[in-house]
């Protein structure tokens, strides 16, 4: 069974769950292992919850540098990783959180391996010792699975693989990276999102609740809030709501924003373009409401509304809270 | 301060995409256009070169009509454009697409390159990694501002949980978001100018390439099956009677939504 390395994503001695996630997905392919890049002395608190989540190995690059440099030292630390592993047997696929320093780390280490690069996977098996990943394209509107020759570098979309690798031993195999072999940009300092996180995240809720250019201004937009915290939902955005500045960039739904597959998906005054349609046209209950009855986003609604929002989610709100009361 | 630009041409996000059986993008269904994302780095280099002297060169690879996303750039203001094209090409997943380009960067003298973070059609966001990795200069990807001075290049990068201050000394590979400046929109000067600037057409034999090397068939990564999304089956659509909000209640706890 070849080996099956996890880039480790962790925060102050804890590991993030998307690292539990990835070993999950290994164990489907192979024997997981994982790879810690920290500062000195960071993979001591992290071996033992690196067991319990299955990782039979856990290759340690530990360097001053390590949160210093942009995405080179964890470039390093998988490349030196697969050395140390081949050494052992074969590795078949390198596995990395799909975030934005997940795919650049993903992106470089394919190639300095010459090995196919597979992104953003929502699934991934093995197929006759072939690893087959599984992936949305164009905001969904199609299913592709895709294999690499031979070594695959694969991203894997958080939120996405359930279930978890039966508990393993852990077994430390210190390895040693140069960060100045490769020219790198210096993080100088970091901020840390400040705005309290009390909703779920766009890509992970189960209901997702979208305002558009219906909403008309920035203050009607908390229209939208409203409604999704009695869901405990998500709040998203069609582009033009995001061009108005009704709301912030990072809650843009569409082609050109997050794809997200809710259990429900509620969209107030969206008329619903293709750009915003393929972001969102995977939910598996949408709700539309909308004055104009030519909306396009109709056509895809489970249970569609014409008629005026801002009376219309006033009393759904009240008929919501009436019945979590009862 | 010599720039390159990577401008890419892609299929219209306001028009309905489609898949071919191959995983590659229809190019042929949808009309093409230039990726607003490469425009707005096209207009980073400008404002750049306004500021500190130099040269814009737009780079593309692609068929012969990406052509027009080059002439789009050199009518915004650059001074030059390369096309990477030929037919083997066609099919290259990105560590391929990565090669070509790097080979291209090679071929001029160049302080900063700049790409948009990521295309609409593709979405993997992976070439701006792959050509700082093959080219070895430091990357300073996803940023939402950026500064030149004194050969460094600085500025503020925008990931999922926070922004992280980072800089390098130049040559730098870089890539923008989409909270960079808008881009100016090309005036009838600019387009006539544009006929007379160099276009350098460079094929995979100029690169140094082997044909072998390039191309669908060649790559390290393959699409095994495509399989659209079936379509909705319609749902109900009512006009509100002054009830609706309350029918939806009801629609949505016969289902267990609430």
């Amino acid at each position: 069974m070849g080996q099956i390395l996890v880039l480790a994503e962790h925060t102050q001695g804890t590991l993030d769950r998307v690292t539990g996630e990835l070993l999950a997905a290994a164990a489907l392919l192979g024997e997981p292992a994982a790879v810690v890049v920290g500062l000195p002395g960071a993979a001591d608190a992290l071996l033992e919850q690196l067991a319990e989540s299955g990782a039979h190995r856990v290759y340690v690059a530990e360097t001053a540098d390590a949160e210093a440099l942009l995405v080179t030292p964890a470039v390093l630390a998988l490349d030196a990783a697969v050395t140390a592993a081949r050494a052992t047997g074969e590795v078949t696929a390198v596995l990395v959180n799909a975030s934005i320093a997940g795919r650049e780390t993903a992106a470089r280490l394919s190639v300095r391996l010459t090995a196919g690069l597979i992104n953003d996977a929502v699934g991934v098996e093995l197929i006759d010792g072939v690893v087959v990943a599984t992936m949305q394209a164009l905001g969904g509107a199609y299913i592709v699975q895709s294999t690499a020759v031979e070594l695959a570098v694969v991203t894997v979309r958080p939120h996405a693989i359930s279930g978890q690798a039966p508990a393993a031993s852990a077994e430390r195999v210190d390895i040693t990276i140069d960060t100045a072999a490769l020219p790198a940009a210096a993080i100088t300092a970091v901020h840390a999102e400040v705005v309290a996180r009390d909703r779920p995240d766009l890509t992970a809720a189960s209901v997702v609740v979208s305002g558009g250019r219906g909403l008309g201004s920035r203050e009607n937009f908390s229209l939208v809030e409203e409604l999704a915290d009695v869901f405990g939902a998500a709040v998203g955005a069609s582009r033009a709501a995001v061009e108005a500045d009704y709301c912030a960039h990072h809650m843009q739904v569409g082609q050109t924003g997050v794809t997200v597959a809710p259990q429900l998906y509620i969209a107030l005054g969206i008329s619903g373009a293709i750009q915003h349609r393929a972001g969102m046209q995977s939910a598996k209950t949408i709700v539309v409401i909308n004055k104009d009855a030519g909306a396009p986003l109709f056509e895809v609604a489970d249970f569609g509304i014409v008629g005026d929002l801002f009376t219309v989610v006033p009393q759904l709100i009240e008929a919501v809270r009436a019945r979590q009361n009862a | 301060m010599n720039i390159v630009v990577l401008v890419k041409q892609v299929p219209d996000t306001w028009a309905d995409r489609s898949l071919r059986a191959d995983g590659r993008v229809d190019r042929d269904a949808v009309a093409p256009v230039t990726d607003e994302i490469t425009e707005r780095a096209v207009e980073t280099a400008l404002q750049l070169k306004e500021l500190h002297g130099g040269s814009v060169t737009v780079l593309t690879m692609g068929p012969a009509r990406a052509v027009d996303a080059l002439r789009k750039g050199l009518a915004m203001g650059a001074d030059a454009a390369i096309h990477v094209s030929d037919e083997s090409l066609a099919g290259s997943d990105a560590l391929q697409t990565s090669a070509a380009l790097a080979a291209a960067l090679r071929t001029v003298e160049v302080d900063l390159v700049i790409a948009g973070t990521e295309s609409t059609d593709g979405r993997t966001g992976a070439i701006p990694a792959m050509l700082a990795e093959r080219l070895a200069l430091p990357q300073l990807t996803f940023l939402s501002s950026v500064t030149v001075s004194d050969g460094v290049v600085s500025g503020i990068r925008s990931v999922e949980n926070g922004t992280l201050e980072v800089r390098a000394g130049l040559p730098a590979v870089i890539s923008i978001t989409e909270q960079a400046p808008e881009p100016r929109f090309p005036n009838f000067k600019g387009i006539m100018a544009a006929k007379k600037k160099p276009m350098t057409v460079l094929t995979v034999a100029d690169l140094g390439l082997e044909v072998g090397e390039v191309g669908g068939d060649a790559s390290w990564s393959r699409v095994a099956n495509v399989t659209p999304r079936p379509a909705r089956a319609a749902g109900t659509v009512i006009t509100d009677d002054g009830t609706a909000g309350a029918q939806l209640a009801d629609f949505l706890a016969g289902a267990q939504l609430i």
